[in-house]
């Protein structure tokens, strides 16, 4: 039982190693194919600029690697900009095509007309409303996460419990977390299919973000 | 609702945890990795380890240290002190770190905070800012001088003047740690944190003399401050993070339960 950590030159990835291996999850650092296709569950992490990350992830392949586990059913858990390239399009570097397994693009923070300092990056530890079950997350209520980032996605359908097609036919997803920063109320974990992704960094939130890790770790890819 | 940061320094002399006040006159206080693993299980939202000496004796980050740092917390994790270059910074993370402090190489070196934003981002680039009070200086507006290498020397530079470049150039978040207040546990000092807070758009941790939980309510509220660093507080009262900001929290403050 591995776990894949993509590795396409987009940050450090260490700290997710250590988390992963702290719970359990055989955890290993690859850009390679054939141990890609052997393990049983794939990690999408990612810092640096939308442009920059989908220039990496193409020239490994790791799209059709993406695709593919959509496909079939592989369990795959996205952080941080790995959930916003889930989706079809990023708002940064003048716009990037990005992996369009989801319908929506990522967006940037702005600070609202009522408080001009409000920090971007979005960065700290933020709430996590549950706003939808799924089974990496407990039943209802909230947790704390650490976040650092400066766009958000911003899915093509709209509330987070409504999931309907949106009008190109592909299946949407649905808001699994929601959490408020610079007067939005942002897709903080989004799932569809065997692919969970959060936007916040579990690996480095505490008690909250490992119990996320390990249920991952145990999870057969099924959707509820 | 974003929630305010309370942050735990490890200085590191010798391979021990150390507390001094206004950089001198330190004690030993334990192991770091023992510490440190206590901490997190407190409640610490982040961990700083910083290599005090490493600068002064010339020679790299204790780097095994940090990874053994790194394998008990599962919080953000910055590093600090003999960095000496972009290769360094990497060395650091590849160690597990996620974000590294640059003071005296920043200032000697301005480009290394282009570097490393491109190289890993900008939120893995911290600047250290060290200051040190100029009252009525005429070259320092903000009524503070960057100082470097632990305070002894100083730079010329005047401390929001520095921040809003260093900002510019690729910083992701400043700490702004007072040497007048360092240790002394009377309080931040209030009011280059709020100066610094209010001139960049990045975050902000206030650094350098907390003594009780209503100079950490203070670094948030009269400073500006997104996030407190403290060390006196847990090292030698053997206060718990988790008390601290239930304290916080019975303040008003949002802090993390």
């Amino acid at each position: 039982m591995t776990t894949a950590i993509l590795d396409y030159r987009a940050g450090n990835l260490e700290s997710v190693r250590l988390a992963l291996a702290r719970v359990g999850g055989n955890p290993v650092v690859t850009d390679d194919a054939k141990t890609i296709a052997g393990a049983d569950r794939l990690v999408f992490p990612g810092v640096g600029s939308a442009a920059h990350c989908m220039r990496n992830i193409r020239e490994r392949g790791f799209d059709r690697v993406l695709a593919d586990a959509m496909r079939t059913g592989k369990p795959v858990l996205a952080i941080c900009i790995g959930l916003q390239l889930l989706f079809d399009r990023s708002d940064e570097d003048d716009g990037v095509d990005a992996l369009g397994l989801l319908p929506g693009r990522a967006r940037k923070f702005a600070p609202p007309p009522d408080d001009p300092l409000c920090k971007i990056p979005h960065m700290g530890w933020n709430r996590v409303e549950y706003v939808a079950p799924h089974p990496l997350l407990p039943e209802g209520g909230a947790g704390d996460y650490y976040f650092v980032h400066s766009y958000y996605a911003s899915p093509a359908w709209h509330s987070p419990r409504t999931v309907h097609e949106p009008a190109d036919g592909r299946e949407a997803g649905a808001v699994h977390g929601a959490t408020e920063y610079a007067g939005v109320a942002f897709a903080s974990m989004v799932g569809k299919g065997s692919f969970f992704a959060a936007q916040c960094h579990p690996e480095k939130s505490a008690g909250d973000g490992l119990a996320l890790l390990e249920r991952f770790c145990a999870w057969d890819g099924s959707p509820c | 609702m974003l929630m305010k940061r309370l942050i735990v320094c490890l200085d590191i002399r010798d391979g021990k945890v150390t507390k001094g006040a206004r950089f001198a006159g330190n004690v030993d206080i334990g192991d770091p990795v023992e510490l440190a693993a206590r901490y997190y299980r407190e409640g610490a939202d982040e961990l700083v380890f910083y290599d005090i000496t490493a600068s002064a004796e010339k020679r790299p980050i204790d780097i095994d240290m940090v990874r053994r740092v790194a394998r008990e917390i599962f919080i953000p994790y910055t590093v600090g002190g003999g960095i000496g270059s972009v290769e360094d910074m990497r060395g650091a993370l590849l160690a597990g770190a996620d974000k590294v402090s640059l003071n005296s190489l920043a200032v000697r070196n301005p480009g290394v905070l282009a570097d490393g934003a491109r190289e890993f981002g900008r939120q893995c680039v911290i600047l250290g800012l060290d200051v040190k009070r100029r009252e009525g200086a005429a070259p320092f507006p903000s009524g503070c001088e960057v100082v470097v290498r632990g305070g002894r020397t100083p730079t010329g530079l005047d401390a929001v003047e520095w921040a809003k470049r260093a900002v510019d150039l690729g910083a992701g978040e400043i700490c702004v740690n007072s040497i007048d207040a360092d240790g002394v546990r009377e309080g931040y000092d209030l009011e280059i944190t709020r100066k610094v807070s209010e001139a960049v758009p990045v975050p902000v941790i206030a650094s350098g003399g907390a003594g009780t939980t209503a100079h950490i309510r203070d670094a948030f509220t009269l400073g500006r401050a997104d996030a407190a660093l403290i060390a006196s507080m847990t090292h030698l009262d053997g206060v718990s993070c988790r008390d601290i900001k239930r304290e916080l929290r019975g303040m008003g403050v949002p802090a993390r339960t």
